[in-house]
């Protein structure tokens, strides 16, 4: 539908803003220049990794019963202690469940589903990318074509539809999130596809006689492979908001199985009397989306200064 | 020009007919009946029977489509099953709320995205752009329906100075149209930083500073029209995803939308108001689309030559 500005469209508005752009030749090691771009990789993939570590062994170690119910301890503030002397760092919500299990409870399920997704999506993606990129032609016009028309509706509009048809379970969030994005993961596979397919390498070992898939396994997927994982670490923040958007709309993960969206939308009913439940989990899922946003435009720009432009 | 834009109009119809398609058996795929819904699971088969059949829901499933896509064209959507109005009214009425409240948050977007990142720009790398650039990120990752939750607990619960949901007042609209604006503001503003940050270094551009220009009419004038390209197509685009960032903000707010009265039409089973909120946005969409890519052709003197 949009084959003229599309490029530009899709260049521009990831665009990392570029505080660094006069340091493009790379200062000397030790300068602080230097040094804040390491900590620009490394303090997110330690948040992150704390944050798997908290989804993994946190809700074995703070058992979470969503079923359990305490009246003497619903609404708390964070800090107080629970009934059984236990205390609630986080306070509690309307039927006196610890805040803090449930919200870590909710990463793991966050975490996993955007893992998920990105999987299925990105393998899916790539798959038709190359496809297409490799056979140009009449596939690669359909295709492609419908990756475009999907791409110029809001995906979250068609996410909203998608998960209402397929109702409402973790393997459906993942499903909807994953038909949202394939386009994404495509369209890039695609370009790398068709840059790489004609370069020197390529033409020699189809010389030598090696056939489509040998070409395609030795010579593009190397290519696809690195820019993809800076794709999906950018999406990955973008899948988990609209994982929680979703279950906020209560079209997402089921309630009985706590996210940080319904956590989020329980606590709306609160607002008056318990900020703490909308407002902690929300925090927690910024803190975790601000780290991948930056990660991913960190790994954006060393992987290839071009790629942001193009 | 002209076969261009007709090319593109005749994209623009398959597409719509597609969706239309799409809506139509993805809908009929939903678990749930919709004379079930009305009439509770313990009705008589008899009267389920009878209200399908007024419905027209009786019918082989290739007669309803046929007879759905010929109403489709006169905008007849038929009648909701549960809001005793027809779709189209419907549709029409909620619309209107969701237009307002789109507008003020693309007016939002763009003027104050604008006046940021020109400043921004004209000291790169100076304090106001590092906070500019810190605060651009933070709303662009920031989940909406959180930002408008926390507005709400601030502004209503807190500081009891703005209502907190509901279309009545002047006032109900800012949280809302700000909730809505944040995203694309940042994406305005990036655009239009960066944009001048790109030409400011140009020949034209020091051509009309030795002229003696002021600095308001060289960034103004002589940069800002130049940077106009992207800022208009991405403007423009993202304000599709405005629409779509409207059901959740909507849910927020309980403004009476057009994407509320969707949600809700697709939990209660209405195919008629689905298929007609669905079939108008995504020709809201496509008129955008089809309007932002004549704009660009005009706009770009190397892209109007080769069409």
């Amino acid at each position: 539908m949009t084959d003229v500005p599309a490029s530009v469209a899709l260049g521009t508005p990831g665009q990392p803003v570029d505080v660094d752009k006069s340091g493009d030749d790379g200062p000397p090691a030790g300068t602080p220049r230097r040094r804040r771009r390491r900590l620009r990789l490394w303090i997110p993939i330690g948040v992150i990794v704390a944050y798997v570590v908290a989804g993994v062994i946190g809700p074995v170690i703070a058992r979470y019963d969503p079923i359990a119910t305490s009246v003497t301890d619903r609404l708390l503030p964070p800090g107080s202690r629970l009934a059984d002397g236990s205390l609630a760092l986080l306070g509690t919500d309307q039927v006196g469940r610890d805040l803090l299990p449930q919200i870590m409870q909710g990463a793991r399920v966050s975490i996993m589903v955007g893992a998920a997704t990105l999987l299925l999506a990105g393998i899916v993606g790539a798959a038709i990318g190359i496809l297409c990129g490799y056979l140009g032609g009449i596939v690669d016009a359909i295709l492609m074509r419908l990756a475009d028309i999907q791409l110029a509706f809001p995906s979250i509009l068609l996410a909203v539809f998608v998960a209402a048809v397929l109702g409402s379970s973790v393997t459906n969030v993942v499903l909807t999130l994953s038909i949202t994005t394939w386009p994404i993961f495509a369209r890039v596979a695609r370009a790398q596809t068709m840059a790489t397919k004609s370069r020197d390498f390529a033409n020699a070992a189809r010389t030598l006689g090696a056939g489509a898939w040998h070409v395609v396994r030795h010579c593009v997927l190397p290519a696809v492979a690195s820019p993809l994982l800076v794709i999906a670490t950018v999406q990955l923040g973008f899948v988990i908001v609209a994982e929680a958007s979703l279950s906020f709309l209560s079209l997402g993960i089921p309630p009985g199985t706590p996210s940080w969206g319904t956590t989020i939308a329980n606590g709306r009913d609160y607002l008056a009397s318990a900020w703490w439940i909308a407002t902690i989990p929300g925090l927690v899922l910024a803190v975790f989306v601000v780290c991948v946003g930056v990660l991913g435009d960190e790994l954006r720009d060393r992987s290839d200064p071009n790629l942001s432009t193009r | 020009m002209l076969r261009f834009a007709i090319r593109r109009l005749a994209i623009s119809a398959l597409v719509l007919f597609g969706a239309a398609t799409v809506v139509f058996f993805a809908m009929r795929e939903v678990d749930g009946d919709p004379a079930i819904n009305q009439l509770g699971p313990d009705a008589d088969p008899a009267a389920v029977e009878a209200l399908r059949r007024e419905y027209g829901l009786d019918a082989s499933p290739v007669v309803q489509y046929v007879r759905f896509l010929q109403r489709a064209v006169t905008f007849d959507f038929g009648e909701s099953f549960r809001l005793n109005d027809s779709a189209t009214n419907l549709v029409f009425t909620h619309l209107t709320a969701t237009a307002a409240l789109a507008a003020a948050a693309f007016a939002i977007a763009i003027v104050v995205g604008f006046a940021l990142g020109t400043l921004a720009a004209t000291r790169p790398n100076g304090f106001f752009d590092r906070v500019v650039s810190v605060l651009s990120m933070l709303t662009q990752s920031l989940p909406s329906f959180w930002v408008g939750i926390m507005l709400i607990l601030i502004f209503s619960r807190f500081l009891h100075l703005l209502p907190s949901s509901g279309a009545g007042s002047p006032a109900a609209m800012i949280m809302p149209a700000v909730t809505l604006a944040l995203p694309l503001l940042s994406v305005v503003l990036r655009l239009v930083r960066s944009g001048l940050l790109d030409v400011l270094h140009e020949d034209y551009v020091v051509t009309a500073r030795a002229k003696g220009l002021s600095e308001t009419r060289v960034v103004g004038w002589h940069a800002m029209r130049n940077m106009l390209i992207p800022v208009v197509t991405v403007a423009g685009l993202e304000f599709g995803s405005l629409l779509g960032g409207a059901v959740i903000v909507e849910t927020v707010f309980a403004w009476p939308g057009v994407g509320r009265l969707m949600t809700d039409a697709i939990a209660a089973r209405d195919y008629s108001v689905v298929q007609a909120c669905v079939i108008t946005v995504a020709a809201i969409f496509i008129v955008i689309n089809l309007v932002v890519d004549l704009l660009y052709v005009r706009l770009d003197p190397r892209v109007r030559e080769s069409v």
